[in-house]
């Protein structure tokens, strides 16, 4: 095939990209179609795939079609399945799409779209579908193990267990942040809070369904559990409206916390077939509906963006979160862009069902392409919102006040003019009471998501069940992550305590496995209530924590690739895998040390205590706190974040040192030393 | 008669998508193809019974909540 007919679309395809991006990038002033920003990333999608995901399938790991992969050395019909592509595409993908790539973008829509569009694009394409692409290539050439023992194997004892504990930690500050989201979306909203209830009895009934009923009609109990889903959606307003259940379902953030910790606690000891795995059904299937659902809304109604492409805010003053462009924009949008998480799916149940292996490169690199492209859907519903909207929904109370008088005086002195009508008009279109400080992101998604969707079907009259249709997807699927996340962070502390007494390994005996729960849950449940009842709200403060170890666990997994590239002999690729692990650990080694000693009350944990306390020494109380208890709670919840932002850094670095003495050696080596699973060993039936 | 086999092949190639589909959505919440086990168990343990479609059920429902590495584990 001559080189023109052969590259001569993708040329073509590169030129609509470039044309769209030049499009989105130079417009200034005037508001752009929100199509744009979907035909630039789909191109870039498209040229990424077809020329980087091929060079480092040929150059870096040289996939070979015809060697036998675990699946087929392996297969038992269980765990190890050659499965089709397509279908194995399709359970990776939901594996690592969640709310992630939902909520930073929004977060990040606060310094603009153009700065969070360009990050995901690049982000995704140079470091998050690579890490996806080389820890699912290193794990399936070595019988699909996870990335703990990988990191084991290839770096040694000392960082695996390193790496191992950093997951602990990372996994509940996830979990923290995911169920803040939750309790801020649902917190004084009686509609919203009964439709997640009613989710479980819903769930338990499904369970009961598909265990004795019907087993293993998936399908079946699905859309029955979806048609009580929808009608618990209708009936909501009418909860809500209620005299007597409208206050029974409202609850403020803090009861709702307790709430959260005691069901996530009871949810994790439940038999998996009576809550979880139904609720798990219902979650999913909701999810890639609405991602497809949403898809087809934008390209349908083709909205115009209202945000500006670039805010004032790049400079670190936003009410959002704190922090200047570089590195904070890197560290809000990690799903999306690069998300360390997926090592953790991709070293999982993916690499044992993979058929052949040049498959991976659709499966790792484009399903993480995939994950970018929803990223970039929540940055389009965050910015087709009028921006005075998106401020009075994600600025702290403690900023706007709680009229619609204060809180739009508070954001047009910002700098974008909004009247008290609006913001109370928009409340009343989606149902709620007020949309002021609606923080965490999934309400203003809500928003966006309903302002787009019903534009298509139903109008103004559907927005209120739009909003709280995304509302629900969104919780469903978190909480569906806090029970299996408490679960799976239950073995893994069991896994880290048996190193110490062994007692602690067995995870069918009582005491131990209540025990470890109990401190799952409670660690998470710690971070959550601080963050439910820290006066400048939560989301300010911990989202950059969960940033950072996200991409924290980004740079580990990579510098794992890196290694293993060196002990293949393949190092002058290694660049490949070089590039992002610096520029990660550029970005939160910055991150993680302004958040520690930035001498920027607003920024770093240290000078905000040191602030507070020298205030609690002259016996006053600083706004917001609104006591001296409040006071001595800030400098406390400080401390703990410092330390664990201390934590995160020395995980990083220690992890890059001993990344760094492997490859040496590795280089030094005279021939391969990479320990891959023999392709012969148990060969094919 | 090439009417008929065009047909033929369409509704053919309909029924792969539907199974296709099928297998994607349940692989996405845990769920293998049982059809695939019981071919692998007959084929390599034809002196084995296979698990019943419901064994299987909750075999793999444990497998994907159930032991240890963050299996089962959603992402963010």
């Amino acid at each position: 095939m001559s080189a023109i007919a052969k590259h001569g679309p993708w040329a073509l395809v590169g030129a609509l990209g470039a044309a769209a991006l030049a499009i989105v990038a130079t417009s200034r002033g005037e508001s752009i179609n929100a199509l744009w920003v979907v035909v630039a990333a789909i191109c870039v999608y498209l040229i990424s795939y077809r020329y980087y995901s091929l060079f480092i399938a040929d150059k870096v790991m040289r996939l070979e079609p015809g060697r036998a992969t675990p699946a087929h050395r392996l297969n038992d019909g269980l765990d190890y399945v050659p499965t089709n592509k397509t279908v194995l595409f399709g359970h990776h993908f939901a594996a690592i799409a969640g709310a992630g790539p939902l909520v930073g973008p929004v977060l990040a829509a606060q310094m603009g779209y153009l700065p969070g569009m360009l990050w995901i694009l690049a982000g995704v394409v140079i470091a998050g579908a690579v890490q996806d692409f080389m820890i699912l290539f290193i794990s399936m050439r070595r019988d699909g193990r996870s990335l703990g023992e990988l990191i084991r194997a290839e770096l040694g004892v000392i960082p695996g267990v390193i790496a191992l504990f950093g997951t602990f930690m990372i996994m509940i500050i996830l979990l923290a942040v995911l169920a803040m989201v939750v309790v801020k979306a649902l917190a004084e909203s009686p509609w919203g809070t009964f439709t997640v209830a009613a989710t479980i009895p819903i769930a338990l009934l499904m369970g009961l369904y598909a265990r004795f009923v019907r087993p293993g009609k998936v399908g079946e109990v699905s859309i029955i559990g979806f048609i009580l889903l929808m009608a618990a959606i209708v009936y909501g307003g009418q909860i809500a409206a209620d005299p007597y259940w409208g206050p029974a379902f409202t609850f403020t953030g803090t009861q709702l916390t307790w709430m959260l910790i005691g069901y996530g606690f009871v949810a994790a000891i439940l038999p998996v077939w009576l809550l979880l795995a139904p609720r798990d059904y219902l979650s999913t299937f909701l999810k890639i509906g609405t991602i497809v659902g949403l898809a087809i809304g934008i390209v349908f109604v083709a909205p115009q963006m209202q945000m500006p492409a670039v805010t004032k805010f790049v400079d670190g003053t936003g009410p959002v979160w704190a922090g200047s462009l570089f590195p904070f924009l890197f560290i809000t949008i990690a799903c999306g862009a690069v998300s360390g998480f997926h090592s953790l799916i991709s070293s999982g149940t993916t690499p044992k069902l993979v058929d052949n292996e040049v498959d991976t490169r659709f499966i790792g690199y484009g399903g993480m392409l995939m994950e970018s492209f929803v990223a970039i859907m929540a940055l389009v519903a965050a910015s087709v919102i009028d921006p005075g909207v998106y401020f009075t929904m994600n600025s702290p109370g403690a900023l706007l006040g709680t009229t619609p008088e204060s809180a739009a005086a508070a954001v047009t002195k910002l700098g974008f003019p909004i009247a008290p009508e609006v913001i109370a008009e928009t409340a009343k279109d989606v149902g709620e009471t007020s949309i002021i400080a609606r923080t965490g992101g999934a309400p203003t998604l809500a928003v966006g998501m309903a302002h787009i969707i019903s534009s298509a079907i139903g109008g103004k009259a559907m927005m209120a069940f739009w909003y709280h249709f995304a509302i629900l997807f969104e919780a469903l699927f978190i909480l569906t992550a806090v029970d299996a996340g408490t679960r799976a962070g239950r073995f893994m502390l069991q896994d880290l305590l048996g190193l110490v007494s062994p007692r602690f390994k067995d995870t069918t005996a009582w005491v131990p496995s209540v025990l470890a729960t109990a401190v799952c849950v409670g660690a998470w449940g710690f971070f959550l209530y601080q963050g439910v009842t820290d006066p400048l709200g939560g989301i300010y403060t911990l989202w950059p924590l969960f940033g950072i170890s996200n991409q924290m666990l980004a740079a580990v997994a990579l510098t794992l690739a890196t290694v293993v590239i060196f002990k293949m002999k393949r190092e002058r690729y290694a660049f490949v895998t070089i590039i992002p692990t610096v520029w990660l650990c550029i970005c939160t080694l910055t991150a993680g040390w302004q958040k520690i000693f930035s001498p920027d009350p607003k920024i770093g944990f240290l000078s905000h205590a040191d602030r507070f306390s020298a205030a609690i020494a002259e016996g006053k109380v600083l706004a917001p706190a609104k006591s001296m208890d409040d006071m001595h709670k800030i400098v406390f919840n400080d401390r703990i974040d410092a330390g664990l932002a201390v934590l995160f850094v020395g995980l990083v670095v220690a992890i890059a040192v001993f990344g760094i003495m492997a490859c040496v050696k590795a280089y030094r080596a005279d021939r391969w030393t990479a320990l891959e699973a023999d392709p012969k060993l148990a060969p094919a039936e | 008669m090439m009417g008929m086999a065009a047909s033929q092949g369409y509704r053919e190639r309909l029924k792969a998508l539907g199974k296709c589909v099928c297998d994607g959505a349940r692989l996405m919440v845990g769920q293998g193809d049982y059809g695939a086990y019981v071919a692998h168990i007959a084929k390599t343990h034809p002196d084995q019974a296979p698990m019943t479609e419901r064994e299987f059920f909750r075999n793999r429902e444990n497998a994907r909540f159930g032991v240890g590495n963050g299996s089962g584990f959603r992402c963010c």
